[in-house]
C-alpha cells in the first residue's frame, strides 16, 4: 500500500463533531480520521448518524460543534463549493443531474475556472479521466439515456473533474447490481492507488470487508470504534453496528386464535429503473399476530406492501388473500386499490410516505378521514358527519394535538398527522392492516402510542403486517420476524429469541458471495 | 413573381413572431413561461413608436441615429416590462400564468393607450411611420416586397442565431439551461439561479419588444396596426412551441408561419379563387399546426423536445 | 445548496431570510389584500393624473360616476350593467375553477366560450326557419344542448392529451383560443350575404327577459355558483379532483383513477363554458362576432386564482374586475383617451393583488447587517 509508513498526518480529521436537528441529536461528538491513500468504509445503520455527519464534511450542513481539519489545518465548510475548494467531493444518494444534458455538460456546470468554454475540450478531460480511472462513459451521451450506475459515474467524475482529493460516496451500491459494485470497487482501488482517499458510507458488510483499508463504525449518532479491516469479522462488526440488546418495555401479548389470512408466494418485480425488487418473497401472515418486517432501507419493504395494496404491479407470483367471513379465497395481484375494495377485502395501509400518499397535507382532519370512505355518501354527495365524528374520536382517543377538526394536517407535527393516519387506518375495523415505518420521526410517547394500536388490533384478530427499522422495537413486539435483503426473504426468525447480530446478519449478508471476488470486472458496463 | 413576392412577404411577417418566439424561448428557458408576450410585443411598439413619433417630427435628427434610438427605446419598454414580471415570478413568487396575463392585460392596455394619444396629439398624422423608410435600408427605394428586408429582418435573424449559439455554445448558455431544467441542480453546482433567471427574462422580453415595434411601424407601416398586436404576441408564444425551443429552427419556424399567416391573402393571386371566409380558415394553420407538433412530441415523449422541465414552477430553495 | 447555518462567528447568511408561512389569520390575509387594491387605486389615481392630467379627486369622482351614475335613472342603469358584466365574468371563471383545482391549467376559456355561442348562433341560422315561433322554447334548448356539446368538445380535447400523453395543456388550450377565432372569423362571411362578417341581431332564440334581459343571466350564474360550491366541497367528484390536484399517488392509494377525472372535469369546465357561451347569445348579444367573448376567458382565470378558486369569494373578484372596468371606462369617456384605459388601471391593480400574496404565503426575517457578510459577498460562484 502507498500510504503505508509514508506520513500519518491524516488528510481529514473530525474532531469532536456534533449536530441536532431541533430535539433529536444526530451527531455527538464524534471522531473521525482520514488517512491518505486509503478507503476507510463508515458503518452504521439507518438513522446512526452516517449521512449527517459526512454532508458538514461536504458543506450542507454546518456542524453544531466541533472541528473539521484538513491535512491538519483547521477549516470552516459553509457551502459545498467551500468543500470543492478544499478538494472535498461528495456523491450523495441522491443525483444532482440535469437529465437533458450530457455526462460532459453535466460534469462542467458551474465550473468557472476563467478558461473559454468548449464542450469539446471538456469531453476531452472527460475522457481523459475515464482513461485514467477505467470509467466507460460517453461525454456525448444523455443523463436521461443512462443506467443508475452510469450517472452515478458521472457524479464520481464530476467531483473528479473539480480535482478533488477526498471523496466521500454515500451508500453508493445501493442502487447497483452486483456486477456493477465489483466494478464501482475496481474503480475506487485505482483511485485510491492515484492518492485519493476515500470515504464510503455502507450498511453491508461483506462490502466494507472487500473494499475498506479500516472500518469507523457509528451508533445513535456517535463513533464507537475505528479499525482494521483485515482485523476485522462480520460478526465483531455487527454487533459494533447494533449493539447489545436493549429491553424495551413494549407488551407482546400472547397469540391467540391465529388464523391464516394471506399468502404471498413467489411474489417479484422491478423498479422503475427496470432492476430487481422483489424476488421470489414468499410468506405467510395470520390473523391475531403481528408479522414485522425488517431489513437495509430499500430493500424491498414499500414495494412488497404496495403490491399488496394494488398500487404497485409485481411481475409475477400471487397475493392470496383469505376472507375471514366468508372463508374465501382471492387473489390480490393486477387488482386496483377500488377492485380490492369491491371485492371486499378489508385492508389498511399505513404508508410510509405520510403527507405524499396516505394523507393530503392541505385538507382539513375530516376530510383526511374521509379519504377511505367518501363513496359512502349518498347521491354522489360526501357525508362528512361520519368522517367528523370519527375525526373527533380519532383526536379524542389518540390524545391530537390539535387546534380542530378543520387544521390543515401539513399544520400538524409527525406524531399526530401519524396519529390521525393510523387512526383512520384501523377505523375501518381491517383483517389486515399494514404499517410502514409508523413510528419513524415521533417521540417516545408517539411511538409507544402506536405500538399500543398495534397490538390492540392483533388482539382483535387482524393480520398487521409492521415494516419496522429499529431492530430492538421489532424484536420486542413482533410475534414473528421477517427478514428482507435485497428483495429477498432472507428468513423469518422467532422474535423471542432471535439476538440483534443474527437479524443484522441476515439483514446485511450478501447472497451469493463469489459476486464480491469478482475483482477484475473486465464486462462491459458502466464501470 | 407572385411567388416570390409571396415568399418575401413570409420572410418579414415571419420576424414578427421571431422576434416574438427567440424572446419567449430565452425566458422560457430560465424556467418562465411568459404569458406576457403578447404585452410586451405591445409595450415595444408604443415604446418604440412613442420616440420615433418625437424623433421624426423634429426633422434634424439623422436617420441612422432615429433607427437606433427607436430600436433603444423599444428594447427599454421591453426591459422595463420583463424586469415588472421577474419582480412578480422570481422575488414574489408568482404564479406565472396569473402574472403572464396581467402583463398581457396591462400592456396591450398600456399600447392602445398610448397609439391612442400619439393619434390624437398629431394633428397632422402620426410621424413615426415616416421612420419607415429608415428602417427599410437598403431596399428602402424598391417597389416590389424586397422593400421588407429591412434592417430589422436582418438583425432580428442576427439575434436568433446568436441567441442560439450562446444557448448551446457558451457556459452562460449552459448555465441557463441547467436553470431551466433544474433549479435545484443549478444552486447546488453555485449558479445564482435568481440572477439568471432575472437577466434571461428582461433580456428575452427586451427582444419580443422588438417584434412589436417591427410588425407596427415596419412591417404593416399603417397606423391602425396596433390594434393587431396582441395576435402577433399569441403566434409567437405558438412558434416556440413549433420550434421545439430552439432559436434556430425559430428561423424556419418564423418563415413557415409567416408563410401560413399571409397564405389565404396570397392564394388568388396564385391563380386559386378563395373567397374571404376560406382565407380564414387558411388563418387557423400556425395554430393548428402548433397543436399537432405538441401531441406529436407529447407522444413520441422526446426529452430532447419537451418545454423545459422546471416551465412555470417557482423556485424557493428551502422547499428541497 | 448553501448552507444555512446558525454558527457564531463569521457565517455567511443573507440580509433577508424569507421563510414559508405555514398559516396566517384570515383578518390579516384580508387587510393586506384590501391595502394591495388600494394603493393601486391610488397609484392609478397619479398616474392617471401624470398621463391625462385628471386631478386625483375628480378621478375618484368620475370613477365612482361610472359605477353609480349621476342620477337615479343612469344609477339603475349602470348598476344593472355592473351586474351583468360581473355574472358573466364570474359564470366563465366558475367553468375554469373545477380545472384548476385539479391543478390544469385551462386558459382556454376565450375559445371555448365563444365556440359556444357560435353554436348557438349556427342553431338559429340553419333551424330558426324550420321551427314555428311558438316552438321557441324547442330551438332555445337546441341552442343550449349545441352550445354545451361544442364548450365540451373545446375543452375535452386538450383533457385527452393531457390524461393520456401528458400533452402540456396551458399551450393547448392557449393555441385552441385562436382556431375558435379564427373558425367563427370563417363562419361569419359565410353567414353574411353581403361577406361583411357582421352578423346583426338575430331575430329569434331570445330566452324570455324577466324585468331586463340580464336578470336571467343573473339569475342562472348564481344557481352556478352555487351549484359549482357543491360540487366542490360536498360531492365526491369534487373531492377526487381535489385530491387529484394535491397529490396523484394520494389519488392511486385510495382508488381513484386520475385520467378518468382529469377527462371528466374539464367535460364538466366544458359544459360550464357552453351556458356562458349560450346566454351570451341567447340573453345578451343575440349575436356573436370574433370578439365576442373580449378577453374575459383570461380575465376570469384571475377572477378564478384570486378567490383560491373559492366560488362564492369568486363572486367578490368578479366585481371588483367588473368594477375597475366600468369606472376606468368612465375616466376614459370623460377624459376622451382610450377606451384601452381600464385595462391598464386593471393591470395595475393586479399587479399588487398578485404580488401581495407573496406577503401572506412567506414570512420576511430581517437580519443587521454584519461584516462578515459583507466580505462574503465578493465571493459568487458561476454568474452572469
Amino acid at each position: 500500500m502507498e500510504y503505508a509508513g509514508t506520513q500519518m498526518q491524516p488528510v481529514l480529521e473530525l474532531r469532536g463533531i456534533s449536530k441536532s436537528f431541533g430535539s433529536i441529536k444526530a451527531n455527538n461528538n464524534v471522531d473521525l480520521e482520514l488517512r491518505r491513500g486509503e478507503i476507510l468504509a463508515l458503518l452504521g445503520e439507518n438513522g446512526s448518524g452516517k449521512t449527517t455527519l459526512m454532508n458538514m464534511v461536504a458543506g450542507i450542513y454546518f456542524p453544531d460543534e466541533g472541528q473539521i481539519l484538513i491535512n491538519g489545518e483547521e477549516v470552516v465548510i459553509r457551502s459545498p463549493k467551500d468543500a470543492f475548494d478544499h478538494k472535498i467531493g461528495m456523491i450523495h444518494q441522491h443525483f444532482k443531474l440535469v437529465d437533458l444534458f450530457s455526462a460532459a455538460e453535466n460534469i462542467v456546470l458551474g465550473v468557472n475556472d476563467g478558461s473559454k468554454y468548449n464542450i469539446k475540450n471538456v469531453n476531452e478531460r472527460v475522457r481523459e479521466l475515464c482513461d485514467r480511472y477505467g470509467f466507460n462513459i460517453d461525454p456525448k451521451e444523455k443523463i436521461h439515456e443512462m443506467s443508475v450506475s452510469q450517472k452515478q459515474t458521472v457524479e464520481i467524475l464530476k467531483v473528479l473533474y473539480r480535482g478533488a482529493d477526498i471523496l466521500i460516496l454515500d451508500e453508493p451500491t445501493a442502487v447497483l447490481t452486483p456486477q456493477e459494485t465489483a466494478k464501482l470497487f475496481d474503480v475506487l482501488r485505482r483511485m485510491k492507488a492515484d492518492g485519493k482517499s476515500i470515504i464510503i458510507i455502507t450498511h453491508k458488510l461483506h462490502e466494507v470487508l472487500s473494499i475498506s483499508d479500516r472500518v469507523a463504525v457509528l451508533r445513535k449518532g456517535e463513533h464507537i470504534a475505528t479499525v482494521n479491516t483485515a482485523e476485522s469479522t462480520e460478526s465483531s462488526l455487527t454487533e459494533m453496528m447494533v449493539g447489545k440488546k436493549i429491553s424495551l418495555n413494549i407488551d407482546r401479548p400472547e397469540p391467540k386464535d391465529t388464523v391464516w389470512r394471506l399468502t404471498v408466494s413467489h411474489l417479484s418485480g422491478l423498479n422503475e429503473e427496470g432492476l430487481p425488487v422483489l424476488n421470489d418473497v414468499t410468506f405467510s401472515a395470520n390473523g391475531g399476530e403481528i408479522l414485522g418486517i425488517a431489513g437495509i432501507a430499500g430493500s424491498g419493504q414499500r414495494e412488497l406492501l404496495e403490491a399488496i395494496a394494488g398500487i404497485y404491479n409485481p411481475d409475477s407470483g400471487e397475493i392470496l388473500y383469505n376472507d375471514p367471513k366468508t372463508g374465501e379465497t382471492v387473489n390480490l395481484r393486477k387488482k386496483t386499490p377500488l377492485q380490492i375494495r369491491e371485492l371486499g377485502v378489508r385492508l389498511s395501509f399505513v404508508p410510509e410516505d405520510r403527507l405524499g400518499m396516505g394523507l393530503v397535507g392541505s385538507m382539513d382532519i375530516t376530510d383526511n378521514v374521509m379519504l377511505r370512505s367518501y363513496r359512502n355518501g349518498p347521491l354522489n354527495l360526501l357525508d362528512r358527519g361520519t368522517p367528523r365524528q370519527l375525526a373527533q374520536d380519532i383526536v379524542d382517543d389518540l390524545s391530537v394535538v390539535t387546534p380542530n377538526l378543520r387544521t390543515p394536517v401539513s399544520r400538524l407535527s409527525g406524531g399526530n398527522v401519524q396519529k390521525i393516519l393510523v387512526g383512520r387506518e384501523i377505523a375501518s375495523a381491517p383483517s389486515l392492516l399494514m404499517a410502514a415505518y409508523p413510528v419513524r420521526g415521533l417521540d417516545i410517547n408517539s411511538s409507544y402510542a402506536i405500538y399500543n394500536l398495534l397490538n390492540e388490533q392483533k388482539s382483535h384478530g387482524v393480520a398487521v403486517l409492521f415494516v419496522g427499522e429499529d431492530l430492538d422495537v421489532l424484536l420486542a413486539l413482533s410475534d414473528r420476524l421477517l427478514v428482507l435483503n435485497s428483495g429477498r426473504v432472507a428468513g423469518i426468525v422467532d422474535p423471542r429469541c432471535a439476538t440483534k447480530e443474527e437479524v443484522g446478519f441476515l439483514m446485511t449478508k450478501s447472497h451469493d458471495e463469489g459476486s464480491d471476488s469478482a475483482d477484475d470486472g473486465t464486462e462491459g458496463g458502466a464501470l | 413573381m407572385k411567388f416570390l413576392d409571396f415568399l418575401l412577404n413570409a420572410l418579414a411577417i415571419g420576424i414578427t413572431f421571431l422576434y416574438g418566439s427567440t424572446g419567449e424561448i430565452i425566458t422560457e428557458k430560465a424556467g418562465h413561461l411568459n404569458l406576457g408576450i403578447p404585452g410586451i410585443m405591445g409595450v415595444g411598439a408604443a415604446c418604440g413608436c412613442a420616440a420615433l413619433n418625437v424623433l421624426c417630427s423634429t426633422g434634424t435628427v439623422p436617420p441612422a441615429l432615429i433607427v437606433i434610438l427607436g430600436i433603444l427605446a423599444a428594447l427599454a419598454g421591453g426591459a422595463l416590462m420583463g424586469l415588472l414580471y421577474s419582480f412578480l415570478a422570481v422575488t414574489l413568487r408568482s404564479n406565472q400564468n396569473v402574472t403572464g396575463l396581467a402583463m398581457t392585460i396591462f400592456g396591450i392596455g398600456l399600447t392602445k393607450f398610448v397609439f391612442n394619444r400619439i393619434q390624437q396629439t398629431s394633428v397632422d398624422g402620426v410621424k413615426y411611420l415616416i421612420a419607415k423608410k429608415y428602417f427599410r435600408f437598403p431596399f428602402a427605394w424598391s417597389t416590389t416586397s424586397l422593400q421588407y428586408l429591412g434592417v430589422m429582418v436582418f438583425l432580428g435573424i442576427a439575434v436568433a442565431i446568436v441567441s442560439s449559439i450562446i444557448l448551446s455554445r457558451t457556459r452562460v448558455g449552459l448555465h441557463l439551461r441547467a436553470v431551466g431544467e433544474s433549479p435545484a441542480t443549478a444552486d447546488a453546482a453555485g449558479i445564482n439561479v435568481t440572477r439568471y433567471k432575472y437577466v434571461a427574462t428582461i433580456i428575452g422580453s427586451a427582444i419580443a419588444a422588438l417584434g412589436g415595434l417591427f410588425y407596427v411601424m415596419d412591417y404593416s407601416g399603417s397606423p391602425e396596426a396596433y390594434l393587431s398586436v396582441e395576435a402577433m404576441g399569441w403566434l409567437s408564444v405558438a412558434l416556440v412551441i413549433f420550434s421545439l425551443w430552439r432559436p434556430y429552427l425559430s428561423i424556419i419556424g418564423s418563415f413557415a408561419f409567416g408563410a401560413l399567416f399571409i397564405l389565404g391573402s396570397f392564394l388568388p393571386s396564385f391563380g386559386l379563387s378563395v373567397d374571404v371566409a376560406t382565407s380564414n380558415l387558411v388563418k387557423t394553420l400556425p395554430y393548428v399546426v402548433t397543436i399537432i407538433v405538441l401531441i406529436i412530441t407529447s407522444i413520441r415523449n422526446r426529452r430532447e423536445n419537451q418545454p423545459p422541465a422546471s416551465l412555470g414552477v417557482s423556485y424557493f430553495r428551502e422547499d428541497r | 445548496m448553501a448552507a444555512t447555518t446558525k454558527h457564531s462567528g463569521a457565517v455567511k447568511e443573507p440580509l433577508i431570510h424569507i421563510t414559508r408561512r405555514s398559516s396566517m389569520a384570515p383578518w390579516k390575509g384580508i387587510l393586506i389584500r384590501a391595502a394591495a387594491v388600494v394603493i393601486a387605486f391610488l397609484l392609478s389615481s397619479v398616474l392617471a393624473y401624470l398621463l391625462i392630467g385628471a386631478d386625483p379627486a375628480n378621478f375618484l369622482k368620475k370613477f365612482f360616476e361610472g359605477i353609480f351614475g349621476v342620477n337615479a335613472m343612469s344609477a339603475n342603469l349602470r348598476l344593472w350593467k355592473l351586474a351583468k358584466d360581473t355574472a358573466i365574468l364570474l359564470l366563465i371563471g366558475l367553468a375554469l375553477t373545477p380545472a384548476f383545482r385539479m391543478r390544469f391549467w385551462n386558459i382556454g376559456a376565450e375559445g371555448q366560450v365563444l365556440i359556444s355561442a357560435l353554436a348557438a348562433v349556427a342553431v338559429v341560422i340553419y333551424l330558426g326557419d324550420k321551427i314555428p315561433k311558438e316552438y321557441n322554447w324547442l330551438l332555445l334548448l337546441l341552442m343550449l344542448v349545441a352550445s354545451l356539446i361544442a364548450g365540451v368538445i373545446w375543452a375535452v380535447i386538450p383533457a385527452i392529451f393531457k390524461a393520456l400523453w401528458n400533452a402540456n395543456e396551458t399551450l393547448f388550450t392557449l393555441m385552441m383560443n385562436y382556431v375558435a377565432t379564427y373558425f367563427v372569423a370563417y363562419c361569419l362571411v359565410k353567414w353574411t350575404p353581403d361577406g361583411s362578417s357582421v352578423l346583426g341581431e338575430l331575430p329569434k332564440g331570445h330566452l324570455p327577459e324577466l324585468g331586463n334581459s340580464y336578470v336571467l343571466l343573473i339569475l342562472v350564474t348564481l344557481a352556478s355558483t352555487v351549484f359549482m360550491f357543491v360540487y366542490l366541497y360536498y360531492s365526491q367528484p369534487g373531492y377526487e379532483i381535489s385530491v387529484v390536484g394535491e397529490s396523484q399517488r394520494t389519488a392511486r392509494y385510495i382508488g381513484v383513477n386520475v385520467k378518468k377525472v382529469i377527462v371528466r372535469t374539464m367535460v364538466l369546465s366544458g359544459v360550464l363554458c357552453g351556458l356562458a357561451g349560450f346566454m351570451m347569445v341567447a340573453a345578451l348579444d343575440h349575436s356573436v362576432t370574433v370578439t365576442s367573448v373580449g378577453g374575459r376567458g383570461f380575465t376570469a382565470i384571475i377572477v378564478a386564482w384570486l378567490a383560491k378558486f373559492n366560488p362564492f369569494i369568486m363572486i367578490l373578484t368578479a366585481l371588483l374586475l367588473a368594477f375597475l372596468n366600468q369606472g376606468a371606462g368612465q375616466i376614459a369617456t370623460k377624459f376622451g383617451v382610450s377606451f384601452a384605459f381600464p385595462n391598464v388601471v386593471i393591470g395595475i391593480v393586479l399587479f399588487f393583488v398578485i404580488g401581495c400574496e407573496f406577503f401572506i404565503r412567506y414570512k420576511l426575517h430581517f437580519r443587521k447587517r454584519t461584516p462578515a457578510a459583507d466580505a462574503d459577498n465578493g465571493k459568487g460562484g458561476a454568474s452572469l
